[in-house]
């Protein structure tokens, strides 16, 4: 087919109403509900001698108070291990409110229901709680030499220990012509979306329905978290997901203990309850990402090809493993990137530490893992003397090879098979965008007048648009409005829009006359989620799936109609005709109402379906295996990943003196298959790119050695204003589409984040002569280099 | 300032503001530490107004009180008392479509997940004022104290641009830049 809208700049539909201040958060709702406010633990590990809640229920507008002791049934068992995997042999979950024990500062711990959130938190304040304070354990150090436990009956700290190889790495480092090894550390950040989490539940004691709008990448995931544990029936929940204000994965993770406290409030009470997360909140009981100590070995010949990759790492999950082993196993598995080693082999192990959970934050484990492999190939071009586009180059997966099996397990439990792609046409695009073969000109000239620059690159793999699956509803009504739904969620991305572009093609209708519903359980009941950059491919495909399944019927009720072959019809803005007969025609709205036999009329347009009016009497008015209404079903379930890639180049200036990181440009190649909306990609490009250039230059969870967040405000945690992102991404397409969907899209949502840490760490490596192997890094950490560099008055780059 | 005039349930004093948001008119009944942002947001009703930190860092939440941006979540609200408050809501054109500002953000995508755009468009708003015709170096300046997670920023300095070219100045005095840099 043509596509007039998919591929186009079109502006969002989102924006009228969240320009206007109409956008409605879950804090926007149900003004007159109760809140809840948290007693958290402020301890990183202790035992709970006992919760003194006398002083509480003087306070005026307090209605209750809950602690461990209060939860019924299902609720008092420790919340679900969302995704089990036969490696993560010592998984352990948090309870909705500690039992017994704490394991990280920020645990929940008692909940105060109240008239409003001020007085629900002088009530919590009032609460009093003893601890018997036990030795955290903080950092991946502490973790490994396990002088301590975080739970009693976890040796070793070691939740997790997986293993996977292909071919025999380990031999071929031995016998390759070089060899190298690296140490690789990488700190923990956090998604820190602007709006915290929310939760507001409502309970229709007559009924028996609740009803739940929360702040979620999931609702249909919360809603059978809901049912599970509160042991209402599915049927009888509903989750809607309203404006989301950003989520960056921590909002995948679920349930939160609010989101199942909150709605059990609300039934046990009778009353709207709600739990807006505050800031400090947000820091220290919402989830952090990123943490990785590694280890590379790499064995390689002349050109820099690598003979066998064998990769150590160990993995900070925090004080519990609610989302599984997810991100370690993206960072095991998209490690490799665009690359082909001759062998590999990876084992991490998954740790407990006294500190908040980690669960996927955008770019889940892939950061890392580019780090990992991208520092690897650097050092190797610097080893060899040779350039390291070359090195890369050299290491490709080449198009012709595509499909290509890694023969390892992927997150999604699939093979790791890439799709498609074009590796070295998009280097030559970075190549050129960014002046590659140019910059030791430019490097001579900043030299001269005393400036130090350096350029770095780095390559991305990315699996996306994983499944199980997704679906979607359109539905045409007798006005010729089409009403479409799918299940997962919008933060942000401009779902609506680019929902509307693809039906609106699909179906042969006005953009205008589209509306998309997302996130809704009471629309579409069947989702998993937004997160890894899945939902233009999955719900996309589905939607338009179900938008293909509308023509037809339409086409079919429109031939009747017109008295032509359906072959002969097309449609045209909401019009069916006769392909060359002009005059031959009948709106999508009307064929709408020819496809509901009706009883009785409402207006003009309804009397043509009623009963004395249509139908063959010796025929029931609808035939077998058909059903009334214009509208249609369409799932997508994809036998694996589409895998998008990317490069990205940096170049940047180091104050020779402040060793303040100056960023001069920053160049993307994107790859993500059919761009369905230009503009809308490039927006997760600069806002990803945002938050790589946080991660790899500002943003890191200072916690102390007792588990102490001590930047867990916007005052200390430094997320960039505009005055520390670029000022331009320069970016470029490449668009090689995806075999495995309709569309031939891949996912985009993550992309800008991926290689950040990597590109960094090599331009200011490049800049400076000095190994960089431990990122975030500050000026104050680059300015400690240089000093112990000069010192060890060893030269230049790090020992081979 | 109010005086104290009643106390409710709780025993906390009851304060009575008087004051103007978008034009109207708002007596209400808060105690003394309700924040500025709460008050407009639950006792009056204009959740457009967000709040992102609730310690004066992000930006979400600014208002303008007699035309000058402050974060309603450092104010209390006892102390916009006679004052005049613009929020979100009141950035519109009188005949019901999009202000400038509003214009120039979708044009130029300058906004994902739409929570921090509030305080954007009020920040961008009084700043324009000041000066109707700035620079993109200027453009950045007065976005530089908010909080943006998901854009980037690059779209929002756009679209500060692209305002000031809808309210005509940028034609009127120095056409070169922000007809070119709106799209940069
Ligand atoms: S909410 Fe007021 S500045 Fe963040
Ligand atoms: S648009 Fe989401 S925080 Fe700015």
């Amino acid at each position: 087919m043509t596509w007039k809208l998919v591929g186009e700049n079109v502006t969002r539909v989102e924006d009228d109403r969240l320009l206007r201040g109409l956008g409605r958060y879950t804090d926007d709702l149900c003004p007159e509900a109760l809140h809840v406010a948290m007693v958290r633990s402020p301890h990183a590990h202790a035992r709970i001698v006992d919760i003194d809640i006398e002083r509480v229920l003087d306070v005026d507008g307090v209605l209750a108070v809950y602690t461990y002791e209060d939860l019924p049934g299902p609720l008092a068992e420790p919340l679900p291990l969302l995704i089990p995997h036969p490696a993560l042999t010592h998984g352990r979950t948090q309870y909705a409110l500690a039992k017994d024990e704490v394991n990280y500062v920020g645990e929940a711990v008692a909940m105060v229901v109240a008239i409003d959130r001020y007085i629900a938190e002088d009530a919590a304040f009032r609460i009093s709680v003893s601890y018997d304070p036990l030795p955290p354990v903080v950092g991946i150090d502490h973790a490994r030499k396990a002088e301590h436990l975080v739970h009693d009956d976890v040796p070793g700290n070691v939740a997790a220990r997986m293993e996977q190889s292909t071919g025999d790495a380990e031999s071929a480092i031995a016998g390759a012509p070089h060899k190298l090894t690296l140490d690789l550390e990488i700190e923990r950040s956090a998604a820190t979306p602007l709006e915290g989490r929310a939760t507001l539940a409502e309970w229709d004691t007559g009924s028996g329905r609740m009803r739940v709008w929360t702040s979620t990448q999931t609702s249909t995931g919360v809603r059978a978290a809901i049912a599970a544990k509160l042991q209402l029936d599915l049927a009888n929940v509903d989750v809607i997901t309203p404006d989301v204000g950003g989520g960056f994965g921590v909002k995948i993770m679920h349930p939160w203990p609010e989101d199942l406290l909150v709605p059990f409030v609300a039934r046990a009470l009778g009353k709207p309850v709600k739990f807006i997360e505050d800031r400090r909140e947000h820091f220290i009981s919402s989830a952090h990402e990123r943490g990785q100590v590694q280890h590379v070995e790499v064995g390689f010949d002349d050109d820099g090809r690598i003979l066998g990759l064998s990769v150590r790492f160990w993995h900070d999950n925090g004080a519990y493993t609610p989302y599984g082993i997810i991100v370690p196993i993206i960072t095991s598995t998209q490690l490799l990137g665009p690359y082909k080693p001759g062998a590999y082999s990876v084992v991490f192990e998954s740790l407990y530490t006294n500190t908040v959970v980690v669960t996927p934050y955008r770019g889940a484990g892939r950061p890392q893992g580019v780090y990992a492999m991208e520092r690897t190939m650097d050092a190797i071009a610097s080893y060899l003397g040779r350039d390291r586009t070359e090195v890369r180059a050299v290491n490709f997966i080449q198009p012709d090879e595509l499909p290509y099996d890694h023969g390892l397990l992927f997150q999604d439990g699939r093979p790791l098979i890439y799709d498609s792609g074009d590796y070295p046409a998009c280097l030559q695009k970075l190549k050129k965008l960014v002046g590659w073969d140019e910059f030791e000109t430019f490097r001579e000239q900043a030299r001269s007048q005393g400036r130090r620059v350096g350029i770095g690159l780095a390559c991305y793999v990315e699996g996306t648009g994983v499944g199980p699956y997704e679906g979607g509803h359109v539905q045409v009504e007798t006005s010729g409005k089409v009403k479409v739904a799918t299940g997962l969620t919008s933060q942000g991305q401009g779902h609506q829009t680019v929902f509307a572009q693809i039906v609106a093609d699909e179906l042969g209708v006005r953009f205008e006359d589209v509306e998309v519903t997302t996130g809704d359980t009471r629309r579409f009941p069947y989702a998993v989620g937004t997160f890894a950059s899945r939902a233009a491919v999955m719900s996309g495909s589905a939607i338009a799936f179900a938008a293909r399944a509308v023509r037809t019927k339409a086409l079919r009720i429109a031939a009747d109609a017109l008295e032509a072959s359906s072959d002969d019809l097309e449609i045209v803005d909401g019009i069916v005709r006769v392909k060359g007969t002009p005059d031959a025609t009948i709106a999508l709205g009307t064929v709408a109402v020819l496809s509901n036999p009706l009883r009785y009329a409402f207006d003009k347009a309804s009397e043509s379906a009623t009963q004395f009016v249509v139908g063959d009497p010796d025929k029931p008015p609808v035939a077998e295996g058909d059903e009334p209404g214009l509208e249609g079903k369409g799932y997508y379930s994809p036998v694996r990943s589409t895998f998008a890639s990317g490069m990205h180049a940096v170049i940047v200036e180091t104050d020779p003196d402040t060793a303040e990181i100056k960023i001069l440009r920053y160049c993307v190649v994107h790859d993500c298959g059919h761009v369905v909306n230009p503009l809308i990609v490039e927006g997760q490009i600069h806002g990803g790119v945002a938050q790589g250039v946080a991660g790899a230059l500002y943003e890191r969870m200072s916690y102390d050695e007792h588990g102490q967040l001590l930047n867990a405000s916007f005052m200390d945690f430094l997320m960039p204003y505009v005055t520390e992102v670029p000022s331009k991404i320069e970016i470029d397409h490449l668009q090689t589409p995806s075999p495995l969907n309709p569309l031939g899209i891949k996912g985009a949502g993550e992309a800008g984040v991926i290689p950040s840490t990597a590109v960094f760490a090599a331009a200011i490596e490049d800049a400076e002569g000095i190994g960089i192997t431990s990122m975030p890094i500050s000026p104050s950490e680059l300015f400690e280099l240089r000093r112990r560099n000069t010192e060890a008055s060893s030269p230049g780059r790090r020992a081979t | 300032m109010s005086d104290p005039t009643t106390a409710d349930t709780d025993g906390e004093t009851m304060h009575h503001v008087r004051l103007s948001v978008n034009g109207a008119t708002y007596d209400i009944e808060v105690p003394a530490r309700r924040l500025l942002s709460d008050a407009v947001r639950q006792d009056i009703g204009l959740t457009g107004t967000h709040v992102g930190c609730e310690h004066g860092v992000c930006g979400a939440c600014t208002v303008l009180v007699d035309g000058v941006p402050m974060r309603s979540c450092l104010m209390f609200a006892v102390s916009a008392e006679g004052q005049e408050v613009t929020t979100v809501e009141g950035l519109g054109d009188a005949d019901g479509s999009l202000g400038a500002v509003q214009q120039a953000f979708k044009d130029c995508h300058g906004l994902q997940c739409g929570f921090c755009t509030p305080g954007f468009l009020t920040t961008i708003t009084a700043c324009l004022r000041d000066n109707p015709d700035p620079t993109r170096e200027e453009a950045s300046e007065m976005v530089a104290g908010n909080l943006c997670r998901c854009t980037g920023y690059q779209n929002i300095v756009s679209a500060v641009l692209r305002a000031a070219e809808l309210q005509g100045a940028g034609c009127a005095t120095k056409p070169e830049h922000a007809a070119q840099e709106a799209q940069a």
